[in-house]
């Protein structure tokens, strides 16, 4: 029970810098989910709090104790690993009991961890198979329990669903999730799929390029992106990004095939006579009768449908504006034939505009 | 033209058949045929002359032939699990080396390269008691002032054959050992570091158990060569001193040759070859165990 500070943490492999002045303040029994495109620099970052990799620069500390130059046996920490990382050669028993046994506890100690972990993820029946005569997920339900054993201060788990199937994915993120309000313990998760990171995390940091873009609750990040990365990586489908122009008057955006938009209200005359990026998700353009109810402000396009794709409840619908791509939803869907030009309607009062040059979001 | 009855399946497999029967069946028979002759190769007749297990009484009886045959399994004993510790120990080391590591691989290897009647004739000369290496440097470095004879004493030559072995193949074990110490997975090492091993308990409860396969796979096949050790002893002491180091195999080829007695050499075979058979499956089993427990079996 800790909680953990990242102060200008720096990884550097040779010349090449990876990790770049990383600042981060998990609290204690906090949820948190590090997101970012492979070779954000997250799963390293993980591991070194894990004390798998040295740090090149700043400080880590967990709980109070800075924790910089501790092994990773003495930081008291538990970590969940994509291959799962199972001692092959030990019963389910033996794996997890495996840590308090190499910390020469007493026996009857370790029986009941065992058996209260092995209650908690429902491994009763598994207890004296190996490994290998189990299936993916019960791994990692294993791995997770061999997590719990030990009591940590934080629980680090480095893409930890991402070898299992969709389905069994859904239901381990429910566990995961059932696991964090039983245990009350701070975890930190690494994954490169936003939908785990959307309903797991008390608070998502999203990284690109091993720096932190942001930081936020789930509805913060995928509200309020602070720039067009954050736009499209989180959310599914990504946002529709159109560069554009603001007039001078600074009320109205062209856009590059010339289709005109209003500037949302909120932001009218505040930015005149400049290049931007309009940003919009596919859940606020839809066709002309088959919409939500529309806010105040709304903006109807014409579009040619290229593609679709019926997802049941609803269809999502490709189209181009200006020689981009755009993704619209239609909700309760009839069936439209790609080359069907549709109205659709765009609500303002949910767009992003984002500066051009920077990408940064314009508020 | 009468074609031949032949099932087809046999002449096909035939040439197989007679390759078979000359290199391997004909001898093999021969020889356990002549274990039970009073065979002499001075004395071609002789072979006929069926005493039946008369050479394997006398076997039985002959507290020097089980002297040779204990001592054989001393040297593998001792030999072997030299060779396995020094031969752990230096893959430990050369997997951790970063830079050059095929160099030093290579390296390693070269005392295997070396035809063991030279490896022979180099420790012969090393342990020589007066003109020796050995000698001459512990003198030099003021360790001792006489003369060890190496050789020549009873207990010291058997010391210095297993010297000589150890040092020819204790890169079987490390070039095994670093093969399996590369396949060593990662995660689970890892795991353990967090799980709160020391880097003792981390190689005692994880690698460890990973590279028993290839360190059983080592003793098996050391412990067949071991068990016909022949060139290096032949050359070094012969036997000698007064038989203290004299092996199944020694034994067997003075029999065979220098005293002719092909008929009781052979049958020593063939009670020596229960011990290579022994040892090969004892640590097939083990093999096969540890990699059971590692899921690895078929």
């Amino acid at each position: 029970m800790a909680n953990v500070k990242l102060k200008n943490v720096v990884k550097n492999y040779g010349s090449l810098e990876v990790v770049h002045g990383i600042n981060l303040d998990v609290d204690h029994n906090e949820f948190v989910v590090f997101v970012g495109p492979s070779g954000c620099g997250k799963s390293t970052t993980l591991r070194m709090i894990a004390g798998l990799e040295k740090i090149s620069g700043g400080e880590i500390s967990i709980g109070d104790r800075v924790v910089n130059e501790l092994p990773p046996r003495a930081r008291n920490i538990s970590m969940v690993f994509q291959n799962y990382a199972l001692y092959p050669h030990m019963t389910v028993r033996e794996n997890l009991g495996f840590t308090l046994r190499i910390a020469k506890k007493p026996q009857s100690e370790i029986d009941q961890a065992v058996a209260e972990a092995s209650a908690i993820l429902s491994l009763d029946p598994y207890l004296d198979r190996r490994p290998g005569e189990l299936s993916g997920g019960q791994r990692q339900r294993v791995a997770m329990g061999r997590a719990i054993v030990r009591h940590p201060d934080i629980f680090l788990f480095d893409e930890p669903l991402s070898n299992l199937d969709a389905k069994l994915r859904a239901q381990m993120r429910v566990e995961i999730k059932k696991l964090h309000q039983k245990v009350q313990t701070t975890i930190i998760y690494v994954t490169h799929d936003q939908v785990e990171a959307m309903t797991l995390a008390d608070r998502i940091v999203i990284m690109r390029d091993g720096y932190i873009e942001q930081q936020g609750t789930p509805l913060e990040v995928f509200e309020k992106p602070v720039n067009t990365f954050v736009a499209t990586f989180i959310g599914s489908p990504p946002m529709n990004l159109l560069h554009g122009r603001a007039d001078n008057s600074g009320k109205n955006i062209t856009l590059d095939d010339g289709v005109n938009v209003a500037m949302p209200s909120r932001l009218a005359g505040k930015y005149a006579d400049k290049d931007i990026i309009f940003g919009f998700r596919a859940d606020n353009i839809m066709p002309v009768g088959h919409t939500l109810p529309q806010g105040d402000e709304s903006v109807e396009i014409d579009m040619t449908v290229t593609l679709t794709e019926p997802l049941g409840a609803e269809t999502l619908l490709f189209g181009e504006i200006g020689g981009t791509q755009v993704q619209a939803k239609m909700l309760n869907p009839r069936i439209v034939k790609p080359g069907e030009k549709l109205t659709f309607q765009i609500d303002l009062e949910k767009c992003h505009v984002f500066d051009a040059q920077s990408e940064m979001v314009l508020d | 033209m009468r074609r031949s009855k032949l099932p087809e399946w046999f002449v096909l497999l035939l040439p197989a058949f007679i390759i078979l029967a000359a290199v391997v069946l004909i001898p093999l028979v021969l020889s356990f045929y002549s274990s039970f002759t009073a065979y002499r190769l001075t004395r071609p007749d002789s072979i006929n002359n069926w005493i039946g297990f008369r050479n394997y009484v006398r076997l039985f009886e002959d507290a020097g032939f089980w002297w040779a045959f204990g001592r054989t399994v001393f040297l593998l004993t001792i030999a072997l699990n030299l060779e396995m510790l020094l031969g752990l120990g230096l893959a430990l080391l050369v997997n951790k080396v970063t830079w050059g590591q095929r160099g030093l691989r290579t390296i390693m290897m070269f005392p295997m390269m070396f035809s063991p009647v030279l490896v022979g004739f180099q420790f012969k000369f090393i342990f020589n008691d007066n003109i020796g290496l050995m000698n001459n440097a512990l003198q030099s470095l003021g360790l001792t002032d006489q003369a060890i004879p190496w050789l020549v004493d009873g207990g010291l030559a058997m010391f210095s054959i297993i010297f000589a072995e150890v040092w020819m193949s204790t890169s079987v074990f490390a070039i095994l050992i670093l093969a399996g110490l590369f396949a060593v997975p990662q995660d689970p090492l890892e795991a353990a570091k967090v799980d709160g091993c020391t880097p003792w308990q981390t190689f005692r409860h994880i690698t460890l158990p990973f590279i028993m396969p290839f360190i059983y796979i080592a003793l098996a096949i050391r412990s067949l060569d071991v068990a016909r050790a022949y060139d290096i002893v032949k050359i070094m002491t012969n036997g000698g001193p007064a038989n203290r180091t004299e092996l199944i195999w020694t034994q067997l080829a003075r029999t065979g040759y220098v005293d002719a007695k092909m008929g009781l050499a052979n049958a020593m075979g063939y009670i020596s070859i229960f011990l290579a058979i022994f040892f090969t499956v004892y640590f097939f089993r083990k093999l096969n165990a540890s990699r059971q427990i590692l899921g690895m079996a078929d």
